[in-house]
Protein backbone atom coordinates (compact mmCIF):
# COMPACT_ATOMS: atom_id res chain seq x y z
CA UNK A 1 0.00 0.00 0.00
CA UNK A 2 1.33 3.10 -0.95
CA UNK A 3 2.34 5.51 2.32
CA UNK A 4 -0.34 8.25 1.06
CA UNK A 5 -2.67 5.95 1.21
CA UNK A 6 -1.65 5.03 4.90
CA UNK A 7 -1.57 7.89 5.95
CA UNK A 8 -5.66 8.96 4.93
CA UNK A 9 -6.70 5.84 7.62
CA UNK A 10 -7.16 7.38 10.51
CA UNK A 11 -6.45 5.70 14.27
CA UNK A 12 -9.94 3.93 15.26
CA UNK A 13 -10.86 5.38 18.77
CA UNK A 14 -10.81 3.26 22.28
CA UNK A 15 -14.61 2.53 21.96
CA UNK A 16 -14.06 1.32 18.46
CA UNK A 17 -11.01 -0.48 19.41
CA UNK A 18 -13.08 -2.13 22.77
CA UNK A 19 -16.08 -3.69 20.29
CA UNK A 20 -13.78 -4.58 17.60
CA UNK A 21 -12.08 -6.65 20.18
CA UNK A 22 -14.88 -8.10 21.39
CA UNK A 23 -16.21 -9.15 17.96
CA UNK A 24 -12.98 -10.57 17.13
CA UNK A 25 -12.99 -12.52 20.38
CA UNK A 26 -16.32 -13.91 19.64
CA UNK A 27 -15.40 -15.24 16.18
CA UNK A 28 -11.76 -16.71 17.02
CA UNK A 29 -12.34 -17.92 20.87
CA UNK A 30 -15.11 -20.83 19.75
CA UNK A 31 -12.43 -21.67 17.52
CA UNK A 32 -9.72 -21.55 20.25
CA UNK A 33 -12.18 -24.07 22.30
CA UNK A 34 -12.10 -26.47 19.49
CA UNK A 35 -8.40 -26.50 19.51
CA UNK A 36 -7.76 -26.90 23.15
CA UNK A 37 -10.32 -29.28 23.48
CA UNK A 38 -8.85 -31.43 20.11
CA UNK A 39 -7.34 -34.71 20.79
CA UNK A 40 -4.05 -33.55 19.52
CA UNK A 41 -2.53 -37.44 19.86
CA UNK A 42 -5.07 -39.29 18.81
CA UNK A 43 -5.47 -37.19 15.63
CA UNK A 44 -3.40 -39.04 13.21
CA UNK A 45 -5.07 -42.39 13.74
CA UNK A 46 -8.87 -40.47 14.49
CA UNK A 47 -8.38 -38.52 10.46
CA UNK A 48 -6.90 -42.07 8.73
CA UNK A 49 -10.07 -44.00 9.05
CA UNK A 50 -11.48 -44.55 5.69
CA UNK A 51 -14.64 -42.75 6.55
CA UNK A 52 -13.05 -39.55 7.48
CA UNK A 53 -10.88 -40.36 4.25
CA UNK A 54 -14.25 -41.08 1.88
CA UNK A 55 -15.95 -37.84 3.63
CA UNK A 56 -12.73 -35.75 2.81
CA UNK A 57 -12.95 -37.00 -0.96
CA UNK A 58 -16.41 -36.28 -1.44
CA UNK A 59 -16.48 -32.89 -0.09
CA UNK A 60 -13.61 -31.55 -2.08
CA UNK A 61 -15.22 -32.93 -5.08
CA UNK A 62 -18.84 -31.48 -4.57
CA UNK A 63 -17.74 -28.29 -3.41
CA UNK A 64 -15.35 -28.29 -6.34
CA UNK A 65 -17.96 -29.31 -8.71
CA UNK A 66 -20.95 -27.14 -7.18
CA UNK A 67 -18.20 -24.14 -7.58
CA UNK A 68 -17.65 -25.12 -11.00
CA UNK A 69 -21.65 -24.98 -11.39
CA UNK A 70 -22.17 -21.25 -9.45
CA UNK A 71 -19.20 -19.96 -12.15
CA UNK A 72 -21.33 -21.01 -15.31
CA UNK A 73 -24.37 -20.03 -14.11
CA UNK A 74 -23.52 -17.31 -11.51
CA UNK A 75 -21.40 -15.39 -13.93
CA UNK A 76 -23.97 -14.39 -16.38
CA UNK A 77 -26.69 -14.24 -13.59
CA UNK A 78 -24.63 -11.75 -12.17
CA UNK A 79 -24.13 -9.93 -15.59
CA UNK A 80 -28.01 -9.87 -15.53
CA UNK A 81 -28.25 -8.72 -11.90
CA UNK A 82 -25.70 -5.86 -12.90
CA UNK A 83 -27.87 -4.66 -16.18
CA UNK A 84 -31.23 -4.88 -13.77
CA UNK A 85 -30.40 -1.54 -12.50
CA UNK A 86 -32.10 0.00 -15.78
CA UNK A 87 -35.16 -1.76 -14.69
CA UNK A 88 -38.15 -0.33 -13.35
CA UNK A 89 -38.41 -0.76 -9.04
CA UNK A 90 -40.34 -3.91 -9.02
CA UNK A 91 -38.78 -6.39 -11.19
CA UNK A 92 -35.37 -5.15 -10.05
CA UNK A 93 -35.87 -5.29 -6.04
CA UNK A 94 -37.70 -9.25 -6.96
CA UNK A 95 -34.93 -10.47 -9.31
CA UNK A 96 -32.23 -9.38 -6.24
CA UNK A 97 -34.23 -10.45 -3.19
CA UNK A 98 -35.00 -14.24 -5.22
CA UNK A 99 -30.85 -14.11 -5.03
CA UNK A 100 -30.87 -13.60 -1.86
CA UNK A 101 -33.42 -15.42 -0.42
CA UNK A 102 -30.98 -18.96 -0.74
CA UNK A 103 -28.59 -17.13 1.55
CA UNK A 104 -31.05 -16.51 4.75
CA UNK A 105 -33.23 -18.91 4.39
CA UNK A 106 -32.67 -21.71 6.85
CA UNK A 107 -31.28 -24.94 4.49
CA UNK A 108 -33.07 -27.48 5.72
CA UNK A 109 -35.60 -25.95 4.52
CA UNK A 110 -33.88 -24.66 1.31
CA UNK A 111 -33.34 -28.89 1.46
CA UNK A 112 -37.07 -29.77 1.81
CA UNK A 113 -37.78 -27.08 -1.19
CA UNK A 114 -35.55 -28.55 -3.47
CA UNK A 115 -37.25 -32.81 -2.57
CA UNK A 116 -40.57 -30.61 -3.72
CA UNK A 117 -39.41 -29.91 -6.80
CA UNK A 118 -36.89 -33.04 -7.31
CA UNK A 119 -37.71 -35.42 -5.46
CA UNK A 120 -39.34 -38.44 -6.83
CA UNK A 121 -42.98 -37.35 -5.95
CA UNK A 122 -41.50 -33.79 -6.87
CA UNK A 123 -42.58 -31.25 -9.90
CA UNK A 124 -39.80 -31.87 -12.19
CA UNK A 125 -39.01 -34.97 -10.19
CA UNK A 126 -41.87 -37.18 -11.44
CA UNK A 127 -41.07 -36.11 -15.31
CA UNK A 128 -37.34 -37.40 -14.33
CA UNK A 129 -38.60 -40.65 -12.49
CA UNK A 130 -40.38 -41.40 -15.55
CA UNK A 131 -36.91 -41.54 -17.62
CA UNK A 132 -35.14 -43.20 -14.99
CA UNK A 133 -33.51 -40.38 -13.30
CA UNK A 134 -33.82 -40.14 -9.71
CA UNK A 135 -31.70 -37.38 -7.90
CA UNK A 136 -32.21 -37.86 -4.25
CA UNK A 137 -29.46 -39.57 -2.55
CA UNK A 138 -27.04 -39.11 -4.88
CA UNK A 139 -23.91 -37.07 -5.16
CA UNK A 140 -25.41 -34.78 -7.62
CA UNK A 141 -28.17 -34.44 -5.13
CA UNK A 142 -25.01 -33.52 -2.96
CA UNK A 143 -23.61 -31.08 -5.86
CA UNK A 144 -27.21 -29.35 -6.24
CA UNK A 145 -28.02 -28.69 -2.63
CA UNK A 146 -24.58 -26.89 -2.58
CA UNK A 147 -24.86 -24.44 -5.27
CA UNK A 148 -28.36 -23.70 -4.08
CA UNK A 149 -27.10 -23.08 -1.02
CA UNK A 150 -23.58 -21.35 -2.21
CA UNK A 151 -24.36 -19.49 -5.87
CA UNK A 152 -25.60 -16.13 -4.68
CA UNK A 153 -22.15 -15.55 -2.64
CA UNK A 154 -20.46 -16.10 -6.07
CA UNK A 155 -23.31 -13.76 -7.94
CA UNK A 156 -23.13 -10.99 -5.69
CA UNK A 157 -18.97 -10.52 -5.75
CA UNK A 158 -19.23 -10.59 -8.91
CA UNK A 159 -22.05 -8.33 -9.47
CA UNK A 160 -20.03 -5.38 -6.79
CA UNK A 161 -17.27 -5.94 -9.00
CA UNK A 162 -19.03 -5.78 -12.71
CA UNK A 163 -20.44 -2.34 -11.35
CA UNK A 164 -17.88 -0.77 -9.81
CA UNK A 165 -15.71 -1.71 -13.10
CA UNK A 166 -14.97 1.12 -15.54
CA UNK A 167 -17.18 0.69 -18.07
CA UNK A 168 -15.39 3.22 -20.61
CA UNK A 169 -12.48 0.40 -21.46
CA UNK A 170 -15.78 -1.85 -22.73
CA UNK A 171 -17.13 1.20 -24.86
CA UNK A 172 -13.64 1.86 -26.10
CA UNK A 173 -13.28 -1.43 -27.17
CA UNK A 174 -16.66 -1.73 -28.85
CA UNK A 175 -15.70 1.48 -30.98
CA UNK A 176 -12.55 -0.16 -31.88
CA UNK A 177 -14.75 -3.09 -33.90
CA UNK A 178 -15.04 -5.68 -31.21
CA UNK A 179 -18.26 -7.65 -30.95
CA UNK A 180 -19.78 -8.19 -27.74
CA UNK A 181 -18.69 -11.60 -27.02
CA UNK A 182 -14.60 -10.55 -27.56
CA UNK A 183 -15.58 -7.70 -25.03
CA UNK A 184 -17.16 -9.94 -22.63
CA UNK A 185 -13.91 -12.00 -22.84
CA UNK A 186 -11.23 -9.78 -23.43
CA UNK A 187 -12.30 -6.57 -21.34
CA UNK A 188 -14.69 -7.62 -18.58
CA UNK A 189 -13.76 -10.54 -17.19
CA UNK A 190 -10.19 -9.52 -17.00
CA UNK A 191 -11.85 -6.46 -15.42
CA UNK A 192 -13.95 -8.34 -12.48
CA UNK A 193 -11.44 -11.17 -12.75
CA UNK A 194 -10.67 -10.45 -8.81
CA UNK A 195 -14.42 -10.21 -8.01
CA UNK A 196 -14.90 -13.72 -10.04
CA UNK A 197 -11.93 -15.25 -7.54
CA UNK A 198 -13.08 -13.63 -4.49
CA UNK A 199 -16.52 -15.14 -5.19
CA UNK A 200 -15.54 -18.33 -6.13
CA UNK A 201 -13.52 -18.58 -2.71
CA UNK A 202 -16.64 -17.60 -0.72
CA UNK A 203 -19.15 -20.10 -2.88
CA UNK A 204 -16.33 -23.06 -2.37
CA UNK A 205 -15.99 -23.05 1.39
CA UNK A 206 -20.17 -22.06 2.00
CA UNK A 207 -20.57 -25.78 0.04
CA UNK A 208 -17.73 -27.24 2.27
CA UNK A 209 -19.56 -26.38 5.03
CA UNK A 210 -23.13 -27.06 3.73
CA UNK A 211 -25.07 -29.29 5.72
CA UNK A 212 -28.84 -28.53 6.21
CA UNK A 213 -29.89 -28.33 2.66
CA UNK A 214 -27.44 -31.73 1.45
CA UNK A 215 -28.53 -33.95 4.50
CA UNK A 216 -32.19 -32.93 3.57
CA UNK A 217 -32.44 -33.15 -0.10
CA UNK A 218 -29.45 -36.01 -0.58
CA UNK A 219 -29.36 -38.10 2.86
CA UNK A 220 -26.73 -39.25 4.31
CA UNK A 221 -24.52 -42.02 3.26
CA UNK A 222 -20.92 -43.23 3.29
CA UNK A 223 -19.56 -42.45 0.48
CA UNK A 224 -21.90 -41.32 -2.07
CA UNK A 225 -23.76 -38.41 -0.09
CA UNK A 226 -22.25 -38.20 3.89
CA UNK A 227 -19.74 -35.01 3.55
CA UNK A 228 -17.29 -34.14 6.18
CA UNK A 229 -20.04 -31.60 7.56
CA UNK A 230 -22.46 -34.56 7.87
CA UNK A 231 -20.23 -36.95 9.48
CA UNK A 232 -19.11 -34.65 12.11
CA UNK A 233 -22.15 -33.98 12.94
CA UNK A 234 -23.58 -37.89 13.10
CA UNK A 235 -19.97 -38.43 14.95
CA UNK A 236 -21.37 -35.93 17.76
CA UNK A 237 -23.80 -38.22 18.46
CA UNK A 238 -21.67 -41.02 19.35
CA UNK A 239 -17.58 -40.33 19.26
CA UNK A 240 -17.43 -36.83 19.87
CA UNK A 241 -13.33 -37.11 19.52
CA UNK A 242 -14.06 -37.95 15.83
CA UNK A 243 -16.15 -34.76 15.56
CA UNK A 244 -13.93 -32.90 16.22
CA UNK A 245 -10.85 -34.28 14.42
CA UNK A 246 -13.44 -33.99 11.68
CA UNK A 247 -14.00 -30.52 12.54
CA UNK A 248 -10.28 -29.48 12.62
CA UNK A 249 -10.21 -30.71 8.95
CA UNK A 250 -12.88 -29.02 8.08
CA UNK A 251 -11.52 -25.72 9.17
CA UNK A 252 -8.02 -26.47 7.81
CA UNK A 253 -9.06 -27.09 4.22
CA UNK A 254 -11.27 -23.93 4.59
CA UNK A 255 -8.26 -21.76 6.19
CA UNK A 256 -5.83 -23.07 3.51
CA UNK A 257 -7.94 -21.89 0.51
CA UNK A 258 -9.00 -18.59 1.90
CA UNK A 259 -5.12 -18.22 2.83
CA UNK A 260 -4.29 -19.38 -0.27
CA UNK A 261 -5.38 -16.40 -2.42
CA UNK A 262 -4.20 -13.19 -2.27
CA UNK A 263 -5.44 -10.50 -0.17
CA UNK A 264 -7.20 -8.17 -3.06
CA UNK A 265 -9.45 -11.75 -3.51
CA UNK A 266 -10.68 -12.08 0.19
CA UNK A 267 -14.37 -10.37 0.62
CA UNK A 268 -14.22 -7.08 1.78
CA UNK A 269 -11.11 -5.89 0.05
CA UNK A 270 -12.65 -6.09 -3.68
CA UNK A 271 -12.16 -3.05 -5.46
CA UNK B 1 -61.23 -42.92 34.79
CA UNK B 2 -57.44 -43.44 36.00
CA UNK B 3 -56.48 -40.10 34.87
CA UNK B 4 -59.09 -38.59 37.46
CA UNK B 5 -56.78 -40.02 39.60
CA UNK B 6 -54.05 -37.85 38.63
CA UNK B 7 -53.86 -35.34 41.48
CA UNK B 8 -54.24 -37.41 44.32
CA UNK B 9 -51.46 -39.52 42.61
CA UNK B 10 -49.61 -36.06 42.24
CA UNK B 11 -50.43 -35.00 45.91
CA UNK B 12 -48.94 -38.33 47.72
CA UNK B 13 -46.06 -37.98 45.84
CA UNK B 14 -45.16 -34.59 46.34
CA UNK B 15 -46.02 -35.63 50.19
CA UNK B 16 -42.98 -38.22 49.27
CA UNK B 17 -40.59 -36.07 47.62
CA UNK B 18 -41.28 -33.22 50.29
CA UNK B 19 -40.15 -35.70 53.10
CA UNK B 20 -37.01 -36.98 51.53
CA UNK B 21 -35.96 -32.85 50.61
CA UNK B 22 -33.88 -31.12 53.00
CA UNK B 23 -35.60 -29.17 55.70
CA UNK B 24 -36.99 -25.69 54.19
CA UNK B 25 -39.31 -26.57 51.28
CA UNK B 26 -40.57 -29.77 52.82
CA UNK B 27 -44.26 -28.55 52.37
CA UNK B 28 -46.47 -29.81 49.37
CA UNK B 29 -46.72 -27.35 46.88
CA UNK B 30 -44.10 -25.44 48.13
CA UNK B 31 -42.79 -26.67 44.57
CA UNK B 32 -41.67 -23.50 42.10
CA UNK B 33 -39.38 -22.19 39.81
CA UNK B 34 -38.49 -24.05 36.30
CA UNK B 35 -38.00 -27.90 35.47
CA UNK B 36 -35.68 -28.40 32.57
CA UNK B 37 -36.24 -31.73 31.20
CA UNK B 38 -34.08 -33.14 28.23
CA UNK B 39 -36.12 -35.75 26.05
CA UNK B 40 -35.69 -38.15 23.19
CA UNK B 41 -37.53 -36.85 20.23
CA UNK B 42 -40.05 -39.79 20.13
CA UNK B 43 -41.18 -38.84 23.44
CA UNK B 44 -42.52 -35.26 22.07
CA UNK B 45 -46.42 -35.69 21.93
CA UNK B 46 -47.05 -37.73 25.40
CA UNK B 47 -44.89 -36.15 27.19
CA UNK B 48 -45.86 -32.70 26.31
CA UNK B 49 -48.96 -33.97 27.79
CA UNK B 50 -48.00 -35.05 31.15
CA UNK B 51 -45.95 -31.58 31.50
CA UNK B 52 -48.90 -30.07 30.79
CA UNK B 53 -50.94 -32.29 33.91
CA UNK B 54 -47.71 -31.49 36.53
CA UNK B 55 -47.96 -27.55 35.87
CA UNK B 56 -51.60 -27.82 36.35
CA UNK B 57 -51.05 -29.64 39.44
CA UNK B 58 -48.11 -27.31 40.50
CA UNK B 59 -49.06 -24.03 39.00
CA UNK B 60 -46.08 -22.17 40.34
CA UNK B 61 -43.89 -25.17 38.22
CA UNK B 62 -43.02 -24.22 34.51
CA UNK B 63 -42.06 -26.91 32.46
CA UNK B 64 -39.26 -27.05 29.60
CA UNK B 65 -38.38 -29.51 27.68
CA UNK B 66 -36.00 -29.82 25.13
CA UNK B 67 -36.15 -32.42 22.48
CA UNK B 68 -33.42 -34.14 20.57
CA UNK B 69 -31.63 -37.51 19.78
CA UNK B 70 -30.38 -38.74 22.97
CA UNK B 71 -27.28 -39.41 22.90
CA UNK B 72 -26.90 -35.48 21.76
CA UNK B 73 -28.64 -34.76 25.01
CA UNK B 74 -26.57 -36.85 26.24
CA UNK B 75 -23.34 -34.89 25.92
CA UNK B 76 -24.68 -31.77 26.49
CA UNK B 77 -25.80 -33.10 30.03
CA UNK B 78 -21.75 -34.70 30.35
CA UNK B 79 -20.48 -30.99 29.39
CA UNK B 80 -22.29 -29.64 32.51
CA UNK B 81 -26.09 -28.26 31.13
CA UNK B 82 -28.22 -27.15 34.17
CA UNK B 83 -30.79 -29.96 33.86
CA UNK B 84 -33.05 -31.25 35.88
CA UNK B 85 -34.02 -34.95 34.16
CA UNK B 86 -33.20 -36.52 31.67
CA UNK B 87 -35.85 -39.11 29.48
CA UNK B 88 -33.73 -41.61 26.91
CA UNK B 89 -34.30 -43.83 23.77
CA UNK B 90 -32.22 -46.01 25.17
CA UNK B 91 -30.20 -47.29 28.21
CA UNK B 92 -26.74 -47.00 26.68
CA UNK B 93 -26.85 -42.95 26.39
CA UNK B 94 -28.40 -43.03 29.69
CA UNK B 95 -25.06 -45.01 30.95
CA UNK B 96 -22.62 -42.57 29.86
CA UNK B 97 -24.90 -40.03 32.00
CA UNK B 98 -24.34 -42.07 34.77
CA UNK B 99 -21.00 -43.25 34.32
CA UNK B 100 -20.21 -39.68 34.91
CA UNK B 101 -22.19 -39.82 37.87
CA UNK B 102 -24.77 -37.46 37.57
CA UNK B 103 -27.92 -39.62 36.88
CA UNK B 104 -29.96 -40.46 40.09
CA UNK B 105 -31.43 -44.04 40.11
CA UNK B 106 -32.44 -44.29 36.48
CA UNK B 107 -35.13 -46.54 35.70
CA UNK B 108 -36.50 -47.92 33.00
CA UNK B 109 -40.03 -46.82 32.22
CA UNK B 110 -41.48 -47.35 28.88
CA UNK B 111 -40.62 -49.47 25.57
CA UNK B 112 -40.79 -49.12 21.78
CA UNK B 113 -40.30 -51.58 19.29
CA UNK B 114 -39.55 -50.60 15.84
CA UNK B 115 -42.08 -50.45 12.78
CA UNK B 116 -41.55 -50.55 8.96
CA UNK B 117 -43.03 -47.04 7.63
CA UNK B 118 -44.30 -47.04 4.04
CA UNK B 119 -45.56 -43.99 2.13
CA UNK B 120 -49.26 -44.17 2.32
CA UNK B 121 -50.54 -47.47 -0.66
CA UNK B 122 -47.27 -48.64 -0.31
CA UNK B 123 -46.08 -48.12 -3.53
CA UNK B 124 -42.64 -50.03 -3.19
CA UNK B 125 -45.24 -52.98 -1.92
CA UNK B 126 -42.87 -54.10 1.05
CA UNK B 127 -44.18 -57.05 3.27
CA UNK B 128 -41.39 -57.44 5.57
CA UNK B 129 -38.21 -56.83 6.88
CA UNK B 130 -36.61 -59.17 3.92
CA UNK B 131 -37.60 -56.27 1.43
CA UNK B 132 -34.75 -54.11 3.00
CA UNK B 133 -32.16 -56.35 1.27
CA UNK B 134 -33.89 -55.10 -2.32
CA UNK B 135 -31.20 -53.13 -3.75
CA UNK B 136 -34.22 -51.62 -6.07
CA UNK B 137 -36.34 -50.37 -3.47
CA UNK B 138 -35.07 -46.98 -1.93
CA UNK B 139 -34.56 -47.86 1.64
CA UNK B 140 -34.17 -44.89 4.88
CA UNK B 141 -32.41 -46.22 8.07
CA UNK B 142 -31.25 -44.33 10.85
CA UNK B 143 -27.63 -43.57 11.17
CA UNK B 144 -26.69 -46.77 14.06
CA UNK B 145 -25.00 -43.58 16.08
CA UNK B 146 -28.61 -43.14 16.91
CA UNK B 147 -30.68 -45.41 18.95
CA UNK B 148 -33.03 -46.07 16.35
CA UNK B 149 -29.97 -47.00 14.12
CA UNK B 150 -28.70 -49.31 16.55
CA UNK B 151 -31.83 -50.62 16.94
CA UNK B 152 -32.93 -51.26 13.45
CA UNK B 153 -28.66 -52.54 13.02
CA UNK B 154 -29.46 -55.45 15.89
CA UNK B 155 -32.58 -56.14 14.77
CA UNK B 156 -31.03 -56.76 11.19
CA UNK B 157 -27.84 -58.80 12.68
CA UNK B 158 -30.69 -61.17 14.59
CA UNK B 159 -32.17 -62.13 11.65
CA UNK B 160 -29.15 -62.26 8.84
CA UNK B 161 -30.80 -59.92 6.93
CA UNK B 162 -27.87 -57.16 4.93
CA UNK B 163 -29.97 -54.12 4.32
CA UNK B 164 -29.20 -52.34 1.13
CA UNK B 165 -29.99 -48.53 2.76
CA UNK B 166 -29.97 -45.52 0.46
CA UNK B 167 -29.37 -42.98 3.65
CA UNK B 168 -28.66 -42.92 7.09
CA UNK B 169 -30.78 -40.67 8.44
CA UNK B 170 -29.25 -37.95 11.71
CA UNK B 171 -32.76 -39.26 13.36
CA UNK B 172 -35.90 -41.41 12.83
CA UNK B 173 -38.27 -38.23 12.28
CA UNK B 174 -35.85 -37.56 9.53
CA UNK B 175 -36.62 -40.69 8.39
CA UNK B 176 -40.03 -40.37 8.58
CA UNK B 177 -40.30 -37.08 7.09
CA UNK B 178 -39.20 -39.12 3.69
CA UNK B 179 -41.31 -41.86 3.61
CA UNK B 180 -44.13 -39.05 3.91
CA UNK B 181 -42.97 -37.25 1.25
CA UNK B 182 -42.50 -40.56 -0.67
CA UNK B 183 -38.92 -40.17 -1.37
CA UNK B 184 -37.97 -43.51 0.02
CA UNK B 185 -40.25 -46.70 0.03
CA UNK B 186 -39.32 -47.81 3.14
CA UNK B 187 -37.69 -46.81 6.63
CA UNK B 188 -37.54 -48.50 10.05
CA UNK B 189 -38.87 -46.26 12.90
CA UNK B 190 -40.75 -46.36 15.93
CA UNK B 191 -44.21 -48.10 16.11
CA UNK B 192 -45.11 -44.89 18.16
CA UNK B 193 -43.78 -42.33 15.54
CA UNK B 194 -46.10 -44.23 12.68
CA UNK B 195 -49.08 -43.70 15.17
CA UNK B 196 -47.97 -40.19 15.53
CA UNK B 197 -47.71 -39.75 12.01
CA UNK B 198 -51.46 -40.50 11.24
CA UNK B 199 -52.37 -41.49 7.53
CA UNK B 200 -49.45 -40.10 6.28
CA UNK B 201 -47.18 -42.76 6.80
CA UNK B 202 -48.77 -46.50 6.77
CA UNK B 203 -46.97 -49.43 9.01
CA UNK B 204 -46.22 -52.55 8.88
CA UNK B 205 -45.46 -54.68 12.04
CA UNK B 206 -41.70 -56.61 12.02
CA UNK B 207 -42.67 -59.58 14.53
CA UNK B 208 -38.87 -60.30 14.61
CA UNK B 209 -38.98 -56.85 16.32
CA UNK B 210 -40.32 -57.87 19.70
CA UNK B 211 -36.58 -58.96 20.48
CA UNK B 212 -35.49 -55.83 19.94
CA UNK B 213 -37.17 -53.42 22.03
CA UNK B 214 -35.40 -49.96 22.91
CA UNK B 215 -35.85 -49.30 26.70
CA UNK B 216 -36.42 -45.81 27.83
CA UNK B 217 -34.92 -44.75 31.17
CA UNK B 218 -36.11 -41.93 32.79
CA UNK B 219 -33.59 -40.26 35.43
CA UNK B 220 -33.47 -36.79 38.24
CA UNK B 221 -30.00 -35.37 37.70
CA UNK B 222 -27.28 -34.89 41.00
CA UNK B 223 -26.67 -31.30 39.63
CA UNK B 224 -30.35 -30.91 38.70
CA UNK B 225 -30.97 -27.02 40.45
CA UNK B 226 -34.66 -27.45 41.03
CA UNK B 227 -34.14 -30.91 42.97
CA UNK B 228 -37.78 -31.31 44.38
CA UNK B 229 -39.52 -30.61 41.40
CA UNK B 230 -37.47 -32.94 39.54
CA UNK B 231 -38.07 -36.13 42.14
CA UNK B 232 -41.98 -35.03 41.50
CA UNK B 233 -41.59 -34.89 38.20
CA UNK B 234 -40.23 -38.19 37.51
CA UNK B 235 -42.52 -39.42 40.43
CA UNK B 236 -45.23 -38.69 37.97
CA UNK B 237 -43.61 -39.84 34.93
CA UNK B 238 -43.48 -43.53 37.19
CA UNK B 239 -46.69 -43.14 38.75
CA UNK B 240 -49.78 -45.49 36.36
CA UNK B 241 -50.77 -41.82 35.60
CA UNK B 242 -48.23 -40.98 34.07
CA UNK B 243 -47.21 -43.90 32.21
CA UNK B 244 -50.80 -43.76 30.97
CA UNK B 245 -49.95 -40.78 28.16
CA UNK B 246 -47.56 -42.93 26.62
CA UNK B 247 -48.90 -45.90 26.48
CA UNK B 248 -52.15 -44.57 24.99
CA UNK B 249 -49.16 -43.20 22.29
CA UNK B 250 -48.36 -46.63 21.32
CA UNK B 251 -45.07 -47.03 23.85
CA UNK B 252 -44.82 -50.50 26.34
CA UNK B 253 -44.03 -51.07 29.74
CA UNK B 254 -41.30 -53.19 30.43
Amino acid sequence: MPASARRRTRRPGPVVTILAALGLALLVLPLLGLLLRAPWGELPRLLASTEVLQALGLSLLTASLSTLASLVLGIPLAVLLAHSVAWSVVPRRLLRAVITIPMVLPPVVGGIALLLLLGRRGVLGQWLAEVGVTLPFTTGAVVIAQTFVAMPFLVFAVEGALRSADRRSELAAASLGASRAQVFRLVTLPLVAPGIGAGAVLCFTRALGEFGATITFAGSFPGVTRTLPIASYLAMNSDPDTAIALALLLLAVSLAVLLALRDRWLPGVVR
Amino acid sequence: MRRSALPAVVAGVVLLAGCAAPAPTAEPDALAGTVTVLAAASLAGPLDELAAAFEDTHPGVDVVISYGGSSALAEQIVSGSPVDVFFSANEATMATVADAGLAVDPEVLLTNVLQIAVPPGNPGGVTGLADFADADLTIALCDPAVPCGSAAEKLFAATGITPSADTLEEDVKAALTKVALGEVDAALVYVTDVIAAGDEVDGIEVPEAADAVNRYPIARLSGAPNADAAHAFVDLAASAAGIRFFTDAGFGTP
